[in-house]
């Protein structure tokens, strides 16, 4: 039978505080007060939907992806690259190898539900995993309602055939050209019309409607469902729907919205991850993606639900590690809403050399080193000659991925000279458990915040911004390591 | 271990331009400044000169690729010359080249000029620039003051150093050689500070702040050099010669290998011990007179001063704190101001050291003049503490 065979999550640290926002445009927008509560999840500098991704898909999988893996999918619809497969750069960096199905997923709020119906219709007799990867960093204009609605996340679902830990019951899709906000081509922001209007004729009339047709196709009822997912921005609305359908009011899950905010494609699945990690066997799931229509999914879970355990601790675990932003002008600026005077330092030429960047795709994206076969000795970059100086071995390195080798610090600086978008940089020498090291950025850390042998890991981020070119530089930095400091 | 380069070249001349914020200069001016002086005091012309070595770093921000531009301000006539980078061992890097040549027999009378025109980059700090296309994917966003604030991190955590001790030795660094440069008129910051001022400047890179830095500025300096037998007969009588040069550099421990804590310089130690044994020197802290070390950042003098072993491990920090690398202390260091009042006209700085040593020890250094000094030492670090080239020069005079 197909359905999930894992999950994970990730909410970047970051969490604007509403009020902050609120505060700072509410002279412009007095009707925002309402929307002064809470807090919305915001990426780093370096951060976006495919490093979240990519973040996402390591809670999901571990250290290294199921033998089986045939696929990955990358849904979002604030992809990095508009051409440049974004799902192969997350298969590079979660080194998923190079003879594998890889897929983008865009240009709907719905391409997260959509693609996941397809894959998981698509299982059939076919062997192998799935890594599907949704993500989304919202881009809203400064001073809306939107910009306090929206937040950045990703999630992860493994797909598959055997010991599921919720099996696929089947899906309903309806699709509408209902625009109730659109982004056109070349621009940042959406376009949005009347949420009044919206709610009466989008989501009350489409969504029972696909709710009806998907129910008359499977063996559950409505009455049935344990768990309903349904992000929707307007107050009250799955809350209706699902009275109106008959389905439990105590199904509704939360949006999330108090602590996080709406991340796009990707926030169904979201809900969806936070859901599976405290579900219970048994249980009857729908899920439901918005956006031109909709997509109904149903999954009933297994007993294996209680037994797979995220790598990084899930949604539930990025959740709880959040920091509070009360600094709205680093939102903006993080989110390129304001023209900010970067000096001189930040004009230094970022062009990548793409042939440079094949050949070093594994070193680079991958992060992988060498290890010596003859002395056993890791190292970072991979090398000719062992540096070992007792060994010095000749074209002895196999490939040695550091990815999720733990790292302490051995020696750091907060560099207030060097340009940054977020000054002082942090960076040090980090050396791994096992032997390597590495002079590595820092991210994640705060003024103050770092000392010598503090416990990091390594995460996929964003190293420079070719603003030039429109080119972004990825690579590995060394962030605090959850699991130890907790 | 070979013979050695020890008393076998002899420095016939030197010069050094006024260094500092040089917005009247082209990097010509200032060699042509710089060597002017140096011709004048070996009494010789320029047809006399048979092999030049050019050193700058960041040339694309002043005279450009290869040697040429030496040639053409100078108008050597078409003789050999050679432009070195090494990062901040470039200008010893040349006079290295230029006393090789002389040793080797390839020529009588060689020269060595450095240069680096920085202040036309439109702000303040060393220019950073591309590091290579694969180092440019992979290398931390670092400023040098950020490479080099690390050493102090290492530094404390492996001598059980409080920070505020720590803080307080650095100090001393900067306000010891703050204190030389102001009696130097071809420094370019000759003012005195204080504790409290180097304390509580303005934050660069944890722990570093504004005054443990060394400027940055524009400068040259050149060097004749020739055999002590020629330097005679062209009637020099007080010969300062050569004892010896290394250099060490990186091949890759300290960044990926294993075993280097981060709070010192490995190719230092390496370069400083061929070195004296090729000076014949086994005893530094008594028999180095002086000392002109890369002090571009006060926690790199101070690790440095060690790598030199002239401090022993984990004490440098007390040597500076009790004065013994004052003028008037035991082993003056920065007795020009050093880079810290120079700055670090990159591809000048190696040959500015040694310009301070050669007036020492032939007794011109004015109110900075030390009390018969016999070895002069100097030391340039380029690049960064994990990935750097070392290099050293040890010059005194004949017979030291």
């Amino acid at each position: 039978m197909a359905g999930i065979t894992g999950f994970g999550g990730y909410v970047p640290r970051l969490r604007l505080q509403r009020k902050s926002v609120v505060e700072a445009n509410g002279w412009f927008n007095p009707g925002l007060a309402g929307l002064a509560k809470g807090e919305r999840s915001m990426c780093n500098w370096d951060e976006d939907s495919l490093t979240m991704a990519v973040e996402a898909g390591r809670d999901c999988i571990g250290e290294k992806g199921p033998a089986d893996l045939r696929a990955i999918y990358l849904a979002s619809t604030t992809l990095p690259f508009a051409d440049r497969q974004n799902a192969t750069v997350a298969a590079t960096a979660l080194d998923l190898g190079e003879d594998l199905k890889t897929v983008d997923l865009t240009s709907s709020q719905r391409a997260g539900t959509s693609g996941l119906i397809d894959v998981l219709e698509g299982m059939g007799e076919r062997d192998g995993q799935v890594l599907y990867l949704a993500a989304d960093h919202r881009q809203t204009a400064a001073s809306g309602a939107q910009e306090l609605q929206m937040g950045d996340g990703a999630a992860a679902l493994l797909l598959g055939q055997n010991n599921v830990i919720a099996e696929y019951l089947g899906s309903h899709q309806v699709s509408v050209d209902f625009v109730d906000h659109y982004r056109g081509q070349n621009r940042d922001f959406d376009y949005n019309w009347e949420e009044r209007w919206i709610r009466d004729e989008g989501y009350f009339k489409i969504v029972p409607r696909g709710i009806d047709a998907l129910f008359a196709k499977v063996d559950v009822a409505p009455s049935d469902v344990d768990v309903m997912i349904m992000p929707a921005l307007i107050r009250g609305v799955p809350q209706k729907i699902a009275k109106g359908a008959g389905i439990p009011d105590t199904a509704v899950q939360d949006n999330l919205h108090a602590v996080m905010g709406e991340a796009g494609a990707a926030h169904a699945l979201i809900m969806l991850s936070k859901a599976l990690q405290n579900a219970k066997p048994g249980q009857v799931i729908l899920v439901i993606g918005w956006g031109q229509g909709c997509d109904l999914m149903l999954f009933r879970t297994t007993d294996a639900v209680t037994s797979f355990k995220p790598a990084l601790g899930g949604v539930e675990s990025s959740l709880a590690r959040g920091k509070a932003e009360t600094n709205y002008n680093r939102y903006l600026a993080f989110n390129d809403l304001i023209d900010r005077d970067k000096g001189i330092r930040a004009e230094t030429d970022a062009q990548t050399a793409l042939s440079t960047l094949y050949r070093k795709r594994e070193m680079v994206l991958g992060f992988k080193g060498g290890k010596c076969t003859k002395c056993g000795t890791v190292q970072y970059p991979k090398a000719h000659i062992c540096v070992n100086p007792n060994c010095g071995a000749w074209h002895s390195q196999e490939d040695y991925r550091f990815s999720d080798v733990p790292c302490t610090v051995q020696s750091w600086t907060a560099d207030g000279l060097t340009y940054s978008p977020d000054p002082p940089t942090h960076f040090g020498m980090v050396t791994f458990e096992g032997g390597g090291r590495l002079m590595a950025d820092l991210t994640d850390v705060d003024k103050g915040g770092v000392e010598v042998g503090m416990p990091l890991r390594m995460v996929f981020r964003i190293k420079v911004e070719d603003e030039r070119r429109g080119f972004k530089k990825y690579f590995w930095k060394a962030a605090p390591d959850h699991r130890k400091t907790a | 271990m070979p013979a050695g380069i020890r008393d076998r070249v002899a420095i016939l001349g030197m010069g050094c331009s006024k260094f500092g914020e040089r917005w009247d200069c082209d990097a010509d001016d200032l060699i042509i400044e710089a060597y002017e002086e140096c011709l004048k005091d070996a009494g010789i012309e320029t047809s006399q000169i048979e092999a030049a070595w050019f050193s700058t770093a960041i040339e694309e921000i002043h005279v450009g690729k290869s040697a040429v531009p030496l040639s053409v301000a100078l108008r050597l006539p078409y003789i050999p010359v050679t432009r070195v980078e090494n990062y901040c061992a470039s200008g010893t890097e040349a006079f290295r080249g230029a006393v090789y040549a002389v040793a080797s027999g390839a020529a009588d009378i060689a020269l060595a000029v450095g240069v680096e025109k920085l202040k036309d980059t439109g702000y303040g700090g060393l220019p950073q620039n591309m590091a290579g296309a694969v180092s440019n994917m992979t290398w931390a966003n670092a400023s040098a003051p950020g490479s080099f604030a690390q050493l102090a991190t290492a530094y404390q955590k492996k001598h059980g150093v409080k920070p505020e001790d720590l803080k307080r030795a650095m100090a001393q660094v900067s306000v010891k050689s703050h204190a030389n440069g102001a009696k130097n008129p071809k420094a370019h910051l000759q003012k005195e500070i204080d504790t409290d001022a180097v304390l509580n400047a303005p934050m660069i890179a944890e722990p570093l702040g504004l005054f443990d830095c060394c400027g940055v500025s524009d400068g040259s300096a050149a060097a004749i050099v020739t055999t002590p037998e020629i330097a005679r007969k062209l009637g020099k009588k007080d010969l300062v010669t050569v004892k010896a040069l290394q250099l060490a550099v990186s091949n890759g421990v300290e960044s990926s290998g294993e075993g280097w804590d981060g709070s010192y310089f490995m190719t230092t130690r390496k370069a400083a011990e061929r070195a004296y044994t090729e000076a014949g020197i086994t005893n530094p802290r008594e028999q180095v007179s002086m000392f002109e070390c890369h002090d571009c950042f006060s926690i790199t003098e101070l690790v440095t001063a060690e790598d030199l072993y002239i401090s022993k491990e984990g004490t440098a920090w007390k040597d500076f704190l009790d004065g013994f690398f004052d003028a008037d202390g035991g082993v003056p260091a920065q007795i020009d101001g050093g880079l810290k009042c120079f700055g670090h006209p990159i591809g000048a700085s190696g040959l500015r050291m040694l310009y301070e040593m050669y007036q020492q020890l032939l007794g011109r250094a004015d109110k900075r003049q030390l009390a018969d000094p016999k070895i002069g030492l100097t030391h340039n670090l380029g690049g960064f503490p994990h990935h750097n080239v070392s290099s050293i020069a040890i010059v005194g005079l004949e017979g030291a």
